[in-house]
């Protein structure tokens, strides 16, 4: 099973003709993802490439022509939120927004408009979603990942593909990878993701990767704590960068001395998190926890099995009290 | 992005938010024509303001690099009545070093001062407009403990700091200016004044993208105006290409000039104090990078994400920037590949290395598609490297690395 996207998710691509948009729409098509239709003004009525997806000048057109129902958008940061809010108001459910730089205040209002509508926003900047063996709305490697029941999420991306490699080369396979996005205004965090992993039933753990800045891997943690029982990973990158520069990510900054790594790490261990030191160690400590799951499993049976026999032979030795029981009530 | 107080006070005064005044200046031969202008609107109390991108000022020391780094002058803010006393501070400022909390050991050179009026008041506010990342909102945070520092008020008082957070579609309320004016148990004309001075302080904070806007302290003059006696203003560098205005206060000299050199280049460097130097592809990738470094031993030199496309030239410019830091003592590159081949960033590596001189070790994990073909390249290419598969592998060698060196 997977979250958010599969074989049927029918994918709308905003900024399709782009170098960015039209590059990944092709590595999309070729993963399995059902693109269905493009959006780029002024070019409605041609096709896309080589290929019989259209392309429309709106997205309200393309929703209405292909039924599509989730949107990847590659459009650069000045007319993201506009192309962010385009989808919302046409009726697309998932918004994966790929594009990074989109200003802070830009976010804002979008995060603020769409908020208790029907649709759920990733990112912005962010590698997206991939549902391994399915589809993939986004611009991560398809190859490093391998079909099966870990949902990653992260707020990297080769971070993140570092994460998912490490799994795979130890036979781990992903039921869905979600890149939440590096910015500090983002339309789903660690929570939302993990709420959706927590109810899916092919999905047995969880990875989480997060950063300096901000309190969503607090957040998360306390929500863990909570509710989930499957065994969740977690790591904090940024252990060794200084408080009030913003380390690549616009979100990743510590700032008035709060959004530490080691804050973090804390919190997430309170939760019950198995909490990694090194990044090097996030996916042989995912198979640990998995193996001493299966190892209580096994334990368990063999109790039960155990048990059943002196059960079985108790039922024999009781009978005649039973009947002695039953002759009593006779009486 | 950072700019100075008087650089915040000018942008202010455009949305009519009533400031400290003054008038910047370079040199001492400015000072004069500066104090007569002051004089000329009646003004006969002074404050010299150090001009520098870091908190602290006024309880900072200055000191003379030309002269042994003695000890010339307590306090980067100084206020007098007496226009000769003025520049006597001003002269014992400007082309010395602050020291600060918040500037390091290390300090900064002091080049520009604000020459500004002194006001007299009877309270000291706190007022600070910033994201608040939980809810995605602005938050607009004040006090009435002003002058302090809030990250302090903060863990001690928090009942002592009052929000209201800003619905995006509507903008900053009238309710909401008065709950705080209340709040911070100003009346009259003070209130009143309080209402106009927070109003046009958000609409400024709006307009130009800033990512943090404080005034500390917010002064309730002895008249009942409210004044902000300081500014600081921080901006969205993802928004500064709709504010060119904003740009060109950006002041170099605040800043480290690898990381100006590198910004030439798209790459995203930050130098830090250690001896491992790193080059990585991606934010998350290259903090982590750094915390791997720290596990094996070392201390991380920089961060440096050299972002999608790691070809020669990328490489090349980053192995300079690195190793134009003398502390370096090794390099660890760290990419992952994906959907950028191995092969071509090996040869990228190769060809960079060739052109660039590079003495230390370099510890090199590609990883992706074709990593197998780059690690043949790699250590075939009859240069010095130590090549990693994994991020494991890495750690360790980075670690023998640096134990040869300091036995060496």
């Amino acid at each position: 099973m997977s979250i958010l996207l599969d074989k049927k998710t029918r994918v709308v691509v905003q900024g399709i003709t782009g170098g960015e948009g039209s590059y990944h729409t092709r590595q999309m098509i070729e993963y399995g993802t059902n693109v269905v239709a493009g959006v780029t003004p002024g070019k409605g009525s041609q096709k896309f490439e080589d290929t019989n997806i259209p392309i429309f000048n709106t997205l309200t057109e393309a929703v209405k022509e292909t039924k599509a129902d989730a949107s990847a958008i590659f459009v650069p940061p000045a007319f993201a939120a506009d192309a962010i809010l385009e989808a919302a108001s046409s009726g697309i459910k998932l918004i994966v927004c790929i594009t990074e730089g989109i200003p802070a205040r830009d976010m804002v209002t979008v995060y603020n408009s769409i908020k208790g509508k029907d649709v759920r926003l990733i990112g912005p900047n962010c590698p997206g979603i991939i549902s391994p063996g399915k589809a993939k709305i986004g611009i991560m490697p398809g190859f490093i990942h391998k079909q099966g029941k870990i949902g990653v999420v992260s707020r990297s991306g080769t971070l993140t593909y570092e994460a998912v490699k490490q799994l795979t080369d130890l036979g781990i396979g992903q039921s869905t990878c979600v890149g939440i996005g590096g910015d500090p205004v983002i339309g789903s965090r660690f929570i939302d993701v993990i709420k959706l992993f927590n109810e899916d039933a092919g999905t047995e753990g969880v990875i989480m990767i997060g950063e300096i800045g901000g309190s969503a891997e607090e957040e998360a943690a306390t929500f863990i704590k909570k509710n989930v029982k499957k065994p969740v990973v977690g790591f904090i990158a940024g252990r060794t960068a200084p408080p009030g520069r913003r380390m690549g990510h616009a979100g990743a900054i510590i700032s008035g001395g709060k959004g530490t790594a080691a804050e973090k790490m804390e919190a997430m261990r309170k939760a019950g998190i198995h909490v990694v030191e090194s990044p090097a160690e996030i996916g042989s400590t995912m198979k640990k926890a998995l193996d001493k799951i299966k190892n209580q499993k096994v334990v368990k049976s063999k109790k039960t099995v155990a048990s059943k026999k002196p059960v079985k032979k108790i039922v024999k030795k009781s009978a005649p009290v039973k009947n002695a029981v039953k002759k009593s009530k006779k009486k | 992005m950072k700019i100075h107080e008087f650089q915040a006070k000018e942008l202010l005064k455009k949305f009519g938010v009533p400031v400290q005044d003054g008038v910047a200046i370079k040199d001492l031969s400015e000072f004069d024509s500066a104090i007569a202008g002051l004089q000329s609107r009646g003004i006969n109390q002074y404050v010299v303001k150090s001009q520098i991108h870091a908190g602290g000022r006024g309880k900072g020391k200055l000191y003379n690099p030309l002269n042994g780094n003695e000890l010339v002058l307590e306090g980067g803010v100084k206020f007098t009545t007496s226009a000769e006393k003025a520049k006597e501070y001003a002269s014992k400022m400007l082309g010395n070093l602050l020291i600060t909390h918040q500037t390091g050991p290390e300090g900064k050179i002091v080049k520009t001062l604000f020459i500004t009026e002194g006001l007299d008041y009877k309270k000291e506010l706190y007022l600070g407009i910033l994201l608040d990342r939980a809810v995605s909102k602005n938050v607009i945070m004040a006090s009435t403990e002003g002058g302090v520092e809030i990250e302090k008020v903060a863990a001690e008082t928090p009942e002592k700091i009052l929000k209201v957070w800003v619905e995006p579609a509507v903008g900053l309320q009238g309710f909401q200016a008065r709950e705080l004016a209340f709040g911070l148990g100003l009346e009259g004309a003070a209130f009143k004044s309080f209402v106009g001075f927070i109003q046009k302080l958000y609409k400024a904070y709006e307009a130009t993208d800033s990512s943090l806007l404080e005034i500390n302290p917010l002064i309730v003059t002895n008249d009942d105006r409210i004044v902000a006696l300081d500014a600081k203003m921080n901006f969205d560098d993802n928004a500064l290409y709709r504010h060119p205005e904003i740009s060109a206060y950006r002041d170099l000299d605040e800043e480290e000039p690898l990381e100006i050199e590198a910004s030439k280049h798209n790459l995203n460097y930050i130098k830090l104090d250690g001896n491992v130097g790193c080059m990585v592809n991606g934010a998350g990738l290259a903090m982590a990078t750094m915390d791997i470094i720290k596990l094996a031993g070392g201390e991380p030199a920089n961060f440096l994400d050299v972002g999608g496309s790691a070809n020669k030239e990328t490489v090349a410019n980053g192995f300079k920037i690195i190793l134009a830091d003398p502390n370096v003592k090794a390099v660890l590159i760290n990419i992952f590949g994906g959907i950028v081949r191995c092969d071509r960033v090996a040869q990228g590596v190769i060809d960079a290395v060739k052109e660039v001189h590079v003495a230390v070790p370099v510890v090199i994990r590609l990883e992706g598609t074709n990593a197998e073909l780059a690690k043949e390249m790699l250590e075939n290419s009859g240069l010095n490297f130590e090549v990693a598969m994994t991020l494991h592998d890495a750690a360790h060698k980075v670690t023998s690395v640096l134990q040869m060196e300091s036995v060496a």
